[in-house]
């Protein structure tokens, strides 16, 4: 084994056995907790994400005709409808039946009975394959019998808006919660400094390099912060466990087999790689801050 | 293998450690450097691994200008020199095998080749039997022979020394420094200082003199 291997080796070891105290437990077990309200965050973000996808999403269209349409009129526009590749299913809603279910609004057939005849529109009710909704509102709008167009849109974009605020809200907690992680390090670290002073001191006086001497710290660091994302890991797991216990029969309930899922391993490898590189960062920055004003005298 | 050339140490505030000294310790040879605490002795030691550097003037070992060293070459010059301080500096949370496996684990010796070599160290100074021992548990000449065999297991060409008896009684005393005249008989550089004019003189040995910085 080479000399080089030998002595990452060694303050591999020695890092090891420093996690392995109390206070390098405790410390991962800090940084297990702050990382799982980022990562359980992401698991339910994704997992509603998944739910939101698969539900009817597609905006749906109502495609009102002119009061004198005759019946000609309408099989010719369900044609044209059906025809258009970006339409998915087209509903006819007669005047007649837009009626009746306005009559069955509360409060509306006394307002519908005054005004003597039905002031209701045929329409056709679509729904858009996919993306650019208002594209094609505009389009179906300019065809020939339509007298007016309405883009069911809005609900749509609300919930993106409402996706995109979760994800900036898991951002902004991301990141804070790292900067913790890269704190709690740098403050472990400075306390293994100070209570190897002693060591650090006769190593540089008998001839260890700088190198040599940050090694362990390093390892150290990169280990906790690993530790603390697998811990993150583990606190998901069994959180998200417990909520499916209540999540099971509501969503059987609605006849979803709904659940929240763990995060996909690259992204679980990816939250565990990203604490562990925190760690280092943290280490990195306390030695070089603690370990200068540690010269012999 | 030695050689201090006009060297002066002034530190901040004007006061002046070391004023124009000027020495050469030639290789394979063992000298004393005495004078009153305060003459400057331990400020001179310390030029030679560079823990202080002069003023002025020039601190030559093994050929290296020691004051122009860059920081990053320090380690190596410090490898090569045996440096045996007065409150010794032993680790305390390790045994006394460990002491003196720590110089080693630096320089990547293997394991066996390492282990070996601690234990001729140890046996040099004749605490081969206490190895499992806590340094606390050893007496105070003891200590400074760990502190010996911890300097000399990197087999260093120049030995250096400050005040190694100032706190033992007169047989330790004597102990140790046989210790430091073995290791000169085989050919290392040794360099100590110490106040005990007396002590030193019964050796018969170069004597450097230091009075208020200067060299007498």
């Amino acid at each position: 084994m080479s000399a080089w291997l030998r002595q990452h080796r060694r303050a591999f070891g020695a890092a090891l056995r420093r996690l392995a105290r109390a206070a390098g437990v405790l410390s991962a077990l800090v940084i297990g907790v702050a990382l799982a309200l980022p990562a359980g965050s992401y698991a339910l973000l994704e997992s509603l994400r998944g739910v939101s996808a698969g539900l009817t999403l597609e905006p749906q269209i109502s495609v009102f005709l002119p009061l004198e349409a005759k019946r000609s009129d309408i099989e010719a526009l369900r044609s044209r409808l059906r025809g258009d590749a970006r339409v998915g299913t087209v509903r006819f809603v007669s005047r007649e039946d837009a009626l009746k279910e306005l009559k069955q609004v509360q409060g509306i057939s006394e307002v519908v009975a005054a005004i003597g005849r039905n002031p209701l529109p045929d329409a056709f009710v679509v729904s858009a394959k996919g993306e650019g909704v208002e594209s094609l509102a505009a389009d179906l709008g300019r065809l020939p019998g339509v007298a007016h167009v309405q883009a069911d849109a809005a609900w749509a974009r609300r919930l993106a808006a409402l996706e995109r605020i979760g994800r900036v809200g898991l951002a902004l907690l991301a990141a804070l919660l790292g900067a913790a992680l890269v704190a709690v390090t740098f403050n472990t670290i400075r306390l293994q400094i100070l209570t190897q002073r002693d060591e650090i001191e006769v190593s540089k006086l008998i001839g260890a390099t700088d190198a040599f001497i940050r090694r362990p710290f390093y390892y150290f660091g990169l280990l906790q912060g690993l530790a603390g994302g697998a811990i993150a890991l583990g606190i998901v797991a069994g959180a998200l466990a417990l909520l499916n216990l209540e999540v099971r029969p509501l969503a059987e309930s609605y006849g979803s087999a709904f659940r929240f899922a763990f995060p996909a391993a690259a992204d679980a490898l990816a939250i565990v790689l990203f604490s562990g590189g925190l760690g280092w960062l943290g280490a990195q920055l306390s030695v070089s801050r603690h370990l200068r004003d540690i010269e012999p005298t | 293998m030695v050689s201090f050339s006009a060297v002066v140490k002034r530190y901040p505030g004007g006061q002046e450690a070391l004023r124009d000294v000027s020495f050469s310790v030639d290789a394979g040879e063992l000298v004393f450097l005495t004078g009153r605490s305060g003459a400057g002795k331990s400020t001179l030691l310390k030029m030679i691994p560079a823990i202080e550097r002069p003023s002025s003037g020039s601190v030559i070992v093994n050929g290296q200008n020691v004051g122009a060293l860059k920081r990053a070459a320090i380690p190596y010059l410090r490898r090569n020199l045996g440096l045996v301080f007065q409150d010794q500096k032993l680790l305390h949370d390790r045994s006394v095998y460990d002491n003196v496996m720590l110089p080693l684990s630096f320089s990547a010796h293997a394991p066996r080749e390492a282990a070996r070599r601690a234990r001729a160290a140890l046996d040099k100074v004749g605490l081969l039997a206490r190895e499992k021992a806590n340094p606390i548990q050893l007496s105070g000449g003891e200590q400074q022979r760990l502190a010996i065999a911890r300097a000399v297991v990197n087999r260093p060409a120049v030995l250096v020394a400050d005040e190694p008896t100032a706190n033992l009684d007169a047989e330790s005393a004597a102990r140790v420094l046989d210790i430091f005249v073995a290791f000169n008989q085989v050919g290392v550089t040794v360099l100590i200082a110490s106040h005990d004019q007396a002590l030193v003189e019964r050796y018969g040995k170069r004597v450097l003199h230091l009075r208020e910085g200067r060299i007498a």
